[in-house]
């Protein structure tokens, strides 16, 4: 099916509607039409979009995707693809293959705390209320298509509940892995509620398994309850060919604390949509990310922040490194609403442009409607420091290797902010080897590393300098 | 910030216009609304060569397929371009060649304004070239620049007595087909001023114009073309006001400015506009397109502006930076009160190699405005080590006000560095504290800390217009808050 269509979508939408709402409870089946009319509405983005500015995703929508509706791959061993393990960290590990919950025992299972963690479209059947009551809650299908599009369509994806007062020791991983052998388009849908002063942390990965053009549209909601925290990581690392859009909408309570990462390594384009919606007095959010980019790869940033009640803070912080003829572009905006006094919000942008093709589009919005704020936002496009340059150089290091050190420390600033020591150690390894230019999408997941490599070393031992 | 001072910035909302007063002149107008006949009328009434007349209609036609832009970050109610007489202008009696010769009335007109050209002309050293409703009524010093073979005259003069230059640049840097306020603009205009500056002359005085809206249901349509050749330097300052009335009138300026190799302009702006009274009813509908081509090699184009007037502001003065080593800079100070909108900034185009800009944005709102930053940096592939520096900064005086900030930064060039930094905030309770353990009332504290955080923006205007700035952001913001 070739996206770029909207027509294909009411005329497919009408052809699968049993299969695609096999599992939906009334108030489910009437949220994907409402959806499906969003989208018809609003149609599929272009330039003239302001949010799409500068990114032209009709190229993607271009390619004849096959789109599937019901699980095809019964036949498939999850551990021929999923050998993701990151070493010294012990996680509860989820998996999607091409949009498809994969599993060995149960499709949903509970853990001792209460906390249930599975396929969504399982807990559809097993928890109706828990999904009904929250499944379309932070997510607005009014103004984006391809959330509607995801509301309308979606039929698998993860789902998590936290219970009240639960903290969930191990991290959760959710893989979802995209490999067919011609093109795929999937629809992804996960589902993570956090009851009170409960805690979670959450890795998100998404992969791709070979070099076949994929298109994946992932919406993610997560509901935090009051004094709920959550830590959240996305790493991206997909193929030249491969278009991901994931949307992520969160939806904080009064007291809630979550910070979230968006990791892109690799992806021929990459968008993350971020909307945070800060409902509770003193929730705070940061929201950070790191993009390193070269070939003709792109990655578009979009982070909506809404500070809808008094007290609240964020924190912004995105870097990138652009290689090549890559692109980057990020669009901040955070919007102070009228009584929401004593606001902190931060918003910083900084990126390092390696060569002349290479292009950057940041544009960091400040909206506010009340008085008592402290907000500031800033955007800098640059080079690696001369002076820092010839401080290395000088020290009889090669200019090589004083370059993979000046952008090493420029990422480190992201990677830092990971709490989790082993997950962080990882990433690390990564980094260094994406900028040493070693790191292609893996041949597993991104976390690949059942027998983790050595860990790379720079030739100056880092600590010494 | 205590109850005291929302008392008091209360009171400094109700402040009046002081330039809102009507004076009694005799009006000519054109036939009420727009059509190619007002467009040809405007024409013929000016006398304009045929070029002219081709260049309006072709304006004229392209607005008509235009749609109104609606991405500001502004209200702007519908306009019925055909209430709105599209020129309006003092009756003329008989050629004026000195000011003895001015209607009284039209003299205690700039008298009540501050600005008895009479006056500048003796003390101040300034040349006046003075606008009301639609017509340049009085240039002052033509005789003294004309020394120095400046040409600075009306823009209708300029028609008459130097069309090739007129034809050779209007349109170079604003084309008509631009936007739609520089179509309608380019279809309609009126009169404005026009200034040459030729080689190598230092312009000894400051040049400056003042526009006035007088008559009523009028809209004031000028173009201001600012020619500065080979090293040539010119500072160039411009001021406005409106009575008061309850109905919106539209303006729609262009300015366009050629700084040729090594030339340097500066342009000064003190817009007061009538803002519209404290429910947000009336003022000025202030849309100009402001732009400037630094086409020689180290040249400088510098926009200073304090913006305190008009209902709806929309205005982004700009700078391409065609020429290597050619420096843009933008220095504004925006306040908007009662139910003010602004949505103003910058555009930086950096073409050339070595190319710099500065932008400082200084935002300040009260009542219930809304005042927005909106400003492109754009770096283009081959301007190589190009820099750019913008800060905008927002001051909000009460809760019912809005401050927004967007920026657009595209680079495409890896030996440039951007960099843009903008905060929002509050007078910060401290700094009062500080004053007023001082023994300075919240009235002057106030007053001294929104003036020192203007103060980077009003220190580059002349002299003249600064201390004219200053008092109008006292007035705006009632006595000493300024």
């Amino acid at each position: 099916m070739i996206l770029s269509d909207i027509t294909n979508f009411d005329q497919i939408f009408r052809e699968n509607l049993k299969t695609i709402g096999r599992r939906d409870t009334e108030i489910v089946s009437e949220y994907r039409a409402d959806a499906l009319n969003h989208l018809l509405r609003l149609g599929l983005p272009t330039s003239s979009n302001e949010r799409w500015r500068n990114t032209d995703i009709s190229k993607a929508l271009q390619t004849d995707y096959s789109i599937f509706f019901e699980d095809f791959q019964d036949q498939l061993k999850p551990e021929d693809y999923f050998t993701c393990e990151v070493a010294g960290l012990d996680t509860w590990l989820i998996t999607l293959l091409n949009g498809w919950y994969t599993f060995k025992n149960s499709p949903l299972r509970i853990l001792p705390s209460g906390t249930i963690i599975g396929s969504l479209s399982r807990a559809m059947v097993e928890c109706p209320e828990l999904v009904e009551n929250h499944l379309g809650k932070a997510a607005d299908n009014s103004e984006n298509a391809f959330t509607a599009m995801n509301s309308a369509f979606a039929t698998d994806g993860f789902f998590i509940y936290v219970p009240d007062g639960v903290e969930v020791t191990k991290t959760i991983q959710m893989v979802n892995v995209v490999s067919h052998t011609d093109p795929i388009f999937v629809q992804t849908r996960n589902l993570v509620i956090l009851g009170k002063n409960s805690k979670l942390r959450l890795a998100h990965c998404d992969d791709s398994h070979n070099h076949n053009p994929g298109f994946t549209n992932s919406v993610t909601e997560i509901i935090m309850a009051e004094n709920s925290n959550l830590d959240h990581y996305k790493l991206q690392n997909i193929n030249d060919h491969s278009t991901l859009i994931n949307n992520t909408y969160i939806h904080q309570e009064a007291g809630s604390k979550c910070t979230t990462n968006a990791l892109s390594l690799h992806g021929g384009f990459i968008r993350n949509e971020i909307f945070v919606k800060l409902n509770g007095r003193e929730s705070s959010v940061d929201v950070y990310g790191l993009y390193l980019m070269d070939k003709k790869q792109a990655v578009d940033n979009y982070v909506f922040i809404d500070h809808a009640a008094a007290d609240c803070t964020s924190t912004e912080m995105f870097k990138g490194i652009l290689d090549d003829y890559a692109h980057a572009v990020f669009n901040g905006h955070i919007l102070v609403r009228k009584d929401s006094q004593r606001t902190i919000a931060y918003q910083s942008n900084r990126n390092i442009l390696l060569t002349d093709k290479a292009q950057i589009n940041s544009k960091p919005f400040l909206e506010i409607y009340a008085d008592d704020v402290k907000c500031s936002h800033g955007a800098t496009v640059g080079q690696l420091d001369t002076n820092a340059m010839f401080y290395l150089r000088s020290r009889g290091i090669s200019e090589d290797n004083a370059r993979l050190l000046l952008m090493y420390a420029f990422a480190a600033e992201i990677i830092n902010k990971i709490s989790i020591e082993s997950l962080r150690d990882r990433l690390d390894d990564m980094v260094k080897k994406r900028l040493r230019g070693e790191l292609s999408i893996c041949d597993q997941c991104v976390l690949h590393c059942k027998t983790p490599d050595k860990p790379i070393e720079f030739e100056i031992d880092l600590s010494k300098v | 910030m205590g109850s005291d001072s929302n008392n008091l910035l209360n009171e400094i909302t109700q402040s009046d216009y002081k330039y809102g007063f009507v004076t009694d002149i005799e009006t000519e107008y054109a036939p009420l609304g727009l059509s190619e006949d007002t467009v040809r009328y405007i024409s013929a009434k000016k006398n304009e060569p045929e070029f002219m007349l081709e260049y309006r209609l072709k304006a004229y036609r392209r607005w008509l397929e235009m749609p109104a832009p609606e991405w500001a970050h502004l209200k702007i109610p519908p306009i019925d371009f055909q209430s709105i007489y599209f020129y309006a202008a003092p009756k003329k009696k008989k050629e004026l060649s000195s000011l003895d010769e001015v209607d009284p009335e039209l003299l205690a007109t700039f008298e009540k304004l501050g600005i008895s050209l009479d006056e500048q002309k003796r003390l101040s050293g300034v040349a006046v070239d003075a606008v009301i409703d639609s017509v340049s009524v009085k240039t002052t010093f033509s005789e003294t620049l004309a020394k120095h073979g400046i040409i600075f005259c009306s823009f209708s003069d300029a028609l008459q007595n130097h069309p090739d230059l007129v034809k050779q640049y209007m349109g170079s840097v604003v084309p008509y087909a631009d936007n739609y306020f520089s179509a309608l603009n380019s279809a309609v205009f009126s009169d404005g001023s026009f200034a040459f500056i030729p080689k190598g002359v230092r312009c000894p005085i400051e040049l400056s114009t003042y526009f006035r809206i007088n008559a009523a249901n009028t809209g004031q349509f000028e173009r201001t073309l600012i020619i500065a050749e080979e090293g040539a330097y010119v500072s160039y300052m411009e001021g406005c006001t409106a009575p008061m009335r309850d109905e919106n009138q539209l303006h729609a300026a262009v300015v366009e400015i050629i700084a040729l190799k090594d030339a340097e302009v500066k342009y000064s702006t003190v817009q007061n506009w009538y803002p519209g009274n404290k429910k947000g009813e009336g003022g000025i509908y202030n849309f100009v397109t402001k732009r400037g081509i630094c086409k020689g090699a180290g040249s400088k184009i510098s926009w200073t502006q304090v913006e305190t007037g008009s209902a709806i502001t929309w205005k982004y003065p700009s700078c391409i930076l065609l020429g290597d080593n050619s420096v843009g800079e933008f220095y504004s100070v925006a306040v908007t009160n009662n139910h003010q909108q602004a949505d103003t900034g910058s555009k930086m185009i950096h073409l050339g190699n070595n190319t710099k800009s500065t932008i400082i944005s200084k935002g300040i709102s009260a009542g219930f405005s809304n005042n927005s930053y909106r400003g492109l940096v754009k770096i283009s592939k081959r301007a190589e080590n190009s820099r750019n520096f913008s800060q905008c900064d927002s001051l909000l005086l009460g809760d019912k006000c809005g401050a927004h900030t967007f920026p657009y930064i595209e680079t495409a060039n890896k030996s440039s560095i951007v960099e843009h930094e903008a905060t929002t905030s509050k007078i910060s309770d401290d700094q009062l504290f500080y004053c007023q353990q001082r023994g300075i009332d919240m009235e002057s504290a106030i007053g001294l800390i929104v003036n020192g955080y203007a103060k980077e923006v009003l220190n580059k205007l002349p002299m003249e217009f600064a201390v004219e700035a200053q008092k109008l952001l006292s007035i705006s913001l009632e006595g000493s808050v300024g």
